[in-house]
């Protein structure tokens, strides 16, 4: 097991750095570069020393050597001009619109994406079991419809309309302030009470908008496989020696039924965390989502470069959760024989 | 007992030909004859599919549908909502028609504020001369299916900020968002078949290669790479270049799932009966593929293309939304949905939200049509 799991380690630290090829060659594509294109705006104004401070930028990341040599620098691989300076040693880059460190940049906004979107995640599961289950032992009726044709609809709408509709009817019914994770007057608080209940009343929309159209194909998906085990004649027969319906449902055709819907955790992940990015830049959360359009937009590239790296390590890092519970759950899947 | 023995079976005298009949048993109509029957006892997707025919049908002749051109623009007109068509003008049918809108400046609000004058019915015109346009590019013509009436406005879903008519735009918009989806669904089915097939037909190392390949594409999340990879178009490209950059976009990073289906099907069928007595029988490796191997997974790769055109859809509206998809003159419907981008459109002006009723309509329809075709993709089962 722990030779099984530790390879998994590999495969998936691999995979990042895949990952943060493709992403680093992604964010190259424009031409130029922030310092490049702010030094000719720089120019243009005359301002000779703040040129030389860019230059100086420029030589201090490398932005001068070939593509591959910086992406090698950025990922820690081959020493810089500082020595060996990238992700793998834990430095993050600098952040050019903000001349900060991106550590500095991101901060909060790192474990409260986390905090969305495993939000996100726990309301899809504790929604669409329920719904699941209900739906599949009440087939043909109308709860039932009505189960699919909601599921059919949260698949259809487009999170970040919804989005905008929710918290509009959240502030008007509900008083809640537009936007962000708390309440504006609470930023410069320490976290106490009062901010964490801000927080988790200002949750409930982000949460509700990332969840539907992953709840939607769960509740789908998962009514699909537990009809299948309702049909198998295990099932006749624990209903047939006397079990109590729920206990016939719940101890075998349930836990059967569980498993496909675990190893789809890989495909709701990647989901749920692009979902959390459009609805956290509608709704201006402050998590990663506002920062990587702006870092996008303004050619930031160590700060689009780390956020689309700790998204995409987000997802893995979840992934690799979901196989490891699959394996508990269902003790007859081997690892490492995919 | 004695009952047991005695019961004789009944045998029909005539003789047994079932194409007489006319109930033939399955196994002498063709599979996708058989995937159609399947298919059409599945009401609901079948009535979806007739409404995406429909839309689809409706594209060749978007400017004729809409009342007026796309970047027609009405300045005594902005932000005007909705006007209702009515029958009956005082108690008396005389036909579809519109009340005309007095537009005047509230001088507290600095709103313009739209009242309906009921005094003065204006009967709508059919088939009749408005805006010219080229049909199809080839002919220039004026020819409407219906126009605003003489002198007055036909605002059917409102106006935006620049007084331009949102129906007119929604159904311009048509064009481009359904079109967008089918072409990224081929890019992505030509990749998958393309990448799914070579890891099938190889195995051993390729597939190895393509199955990482795969996994890694899979576990990136969409709409950040989407985002990077639009933010990276040049921002000197022509409208209709960036419309092409972004359905390649979309294809690009989709192909994964076909690629898998693919994959897995092509390894199945290798190992099934049929094959090897072809492969006996000696057919060349082209004719097992295209005649074997292909008819055989095709059913299910149209049923998972129809089933990923919805994300492109919603993928491109939230691009647009987000002012890095399309570029206006453009219109696609998620480009119509960058101006209800702020809290004021809900409040104010909430039609500028109507563009989101086809955008559901249409991902409902292709869902629907796709999980009749999967469902009817394996008629033997």
């Amino acid at each position: 097991m722990i030779v099984q799991v530790l390879r998994r380690l590999v495969t998936m630290a691999v995979t990042l750095l895949i990952i943060s090829a493709l992403v680093f060659f992604v964010i190259k594509l424009p031409p130029g570069d922030y310092l490049t294109n702010r030094i000719m705006e720089l120019r243009a104004t005359g301002e000779a020393s703040s040129v030389a401070k860019a230059e100086l930028l420029i030589r201090q990341y490398g932005l001068d050597r070939p593509v591959w040599e910086q992406y090698l620098i950025w990922v820690g691989l081959m020493p810089g001009p500082v020595g060996f300076s990238g992700l793998l040693q834990g430095d993050w880059g600098w952040s050019f619109e903000y001349d900060k460190p991106v550590a500095d940049v991101v901060g909060d906004a790192l474990w409260l994406t986390l905090l969305v979107n495993v939000t996100a995640v726990i309301f899809v599961h504790l929604v669409a079991i329920p719904a699941a289950i209900y739906s599949a032992t009440h087939r043909h009726t109308i709860g039932d419809a009505v189960v699919t044709v909601l599921g059919y609809v949260g698949l259809a709408v487009p999170g970040f309309l919804l989005a905008l509709i929710m918290l509009f009817y959240a502030n008007r019914w509900f008083g809640l302030s537009i936007g962000g994770l708390y309440d504006a007057s609470l930023t410069n608080r320490p976290w106490d009470g009062e901010k964490l209940r801000s927080l988790a009343a200002h949750l409930v929309v982000p949460t509700l908008v990332i969840g539907l159209g992953g709840t939607a194909a769960m509740i789908r998906r998962m009514r699909a496989n537990l009809l299948d085990e309702l049909a198998k004649p295990y099932t006749v027969t624990a209903r047939a020696k006397g079990l109590p319906p729920t206990r016939a449902l719940l101890k075998y055709p349930f836990r059967m039924s569980l498993n496909p819907f675990v190893a789809d955790i890989g495909n709701l992940l990647p989901h749920l965390v692009s979902g959390s990015v459009l609805v956290s830049l509608v709704l201006s959360l402050p998590t990663v989502g506002p920062l990587l359009l702006e870092s996008l937009r303004n050619q930031d590239q160590f700060m689009a470069g780390f956020i689309l790296m700790f998204v995409a390590a987000l997802t893995l890092v979840g992934m690799l959760i979901s196989d490891l519970t699959l394996v508990w759950l269902d003790p007859r899947i081997r690892m490492g024989q995919r | 007992m004695s009952g047991l023995t005695e019961s004789r079976h009944f045998v029909d005298p005539a003789p047994f030909a079932p194409d007489e009949r006319g109930d033939t048993p399955a196994g002498s109509a063709s599979a996708w004859r058989l995937i159609a029957r399947k298919f059409l006892r599945h009401r609901l997707a079948v009535a979806f599919a007739l409404v995406l025919l429909f839309l689809y049908a409706l594209i060749p002749f978007v400017e004729m549908i809409a009342p007026y051109g796309q970047a027609r623009r009405d300045g005594d007109f902005l932000y005007a909502p909705p006007q209702g068509v009515h029958m009956i003008h005082e108690g008396r049918f005389i036909g579809p028609f519109v009340y005309p809108y007095r537009s005047h400046l509230d001088l507290d609000t600095f709103r313009r504020d739209y009242r309906t004058d009921t005094g003065r019915p204006q009967p709508l015109r059919f088939l009749c001369r408005s805006d010219g346009y080229d049909w199809l590019g080839l002919v220039h013509t004026d020819l409407h299916l219906v126009c605003p009436p003489e002198g007055g406005t036909l605002f059917l879903l409102g106006t935006d900020r620049l007084g331009r008519d949102q129906f007119s735009r929604i159904v311009y918009g048509t064009r481009v968002s359904l079109t967008i989806g089918l072409v990224g669904v081929a890019i992505s089915f030509t990749l998958g078949l393309l990448f799914g097939g070579i890891a099938g037909y190889f195995g051993g190392v390729t597939d190895a290669a393509v199955q990482r390949l795969i996994e890694i594409v899979r576990s990136i999340p969409e709409l950040p790479l989407w985002l990077a990879l639009s933010a990276a178009l040049p921002a000197n490209w022509s409208p209709l270049l960036v419309f092409f950059g972004i359905t390649v976009i979309l294809g690009l990073l989709d192909w994964p799932g076909l690629a898998r289906a693919v994959r897995g099907k092509l390894l199945a069928l290798r190992e099934e009966d049929f094959v090897q007595a072809a492969e006996l029988m000696g057919a060349s490796p082209a004719r097992l593929i295209g005649r074997h191997l292909i008819p055989n997974f095709m059913s299910h790769l149209i049923a998972s293309a129809t089933l990923s055109i919805p994300t492109m859809i919603l993928g491109e509206t939230a691009l647009s939304f987000l002012g890095l998809g399309l570029r206006p003159p453009v219109t696609s419907w998620g480009v119509l949905l960058n101006q209800a981008q702020n809290l004021a459109a809900v409040q104010l002006y909430p039609w500028l939200l109507l563009p989101v009723v086809p955008v559901l309509v249409t991902v409902l329809a292709f869902n629907f049509v796709g999980d009749g075709l999967r469902d009817a993709a394996d008629p033997y089962n």
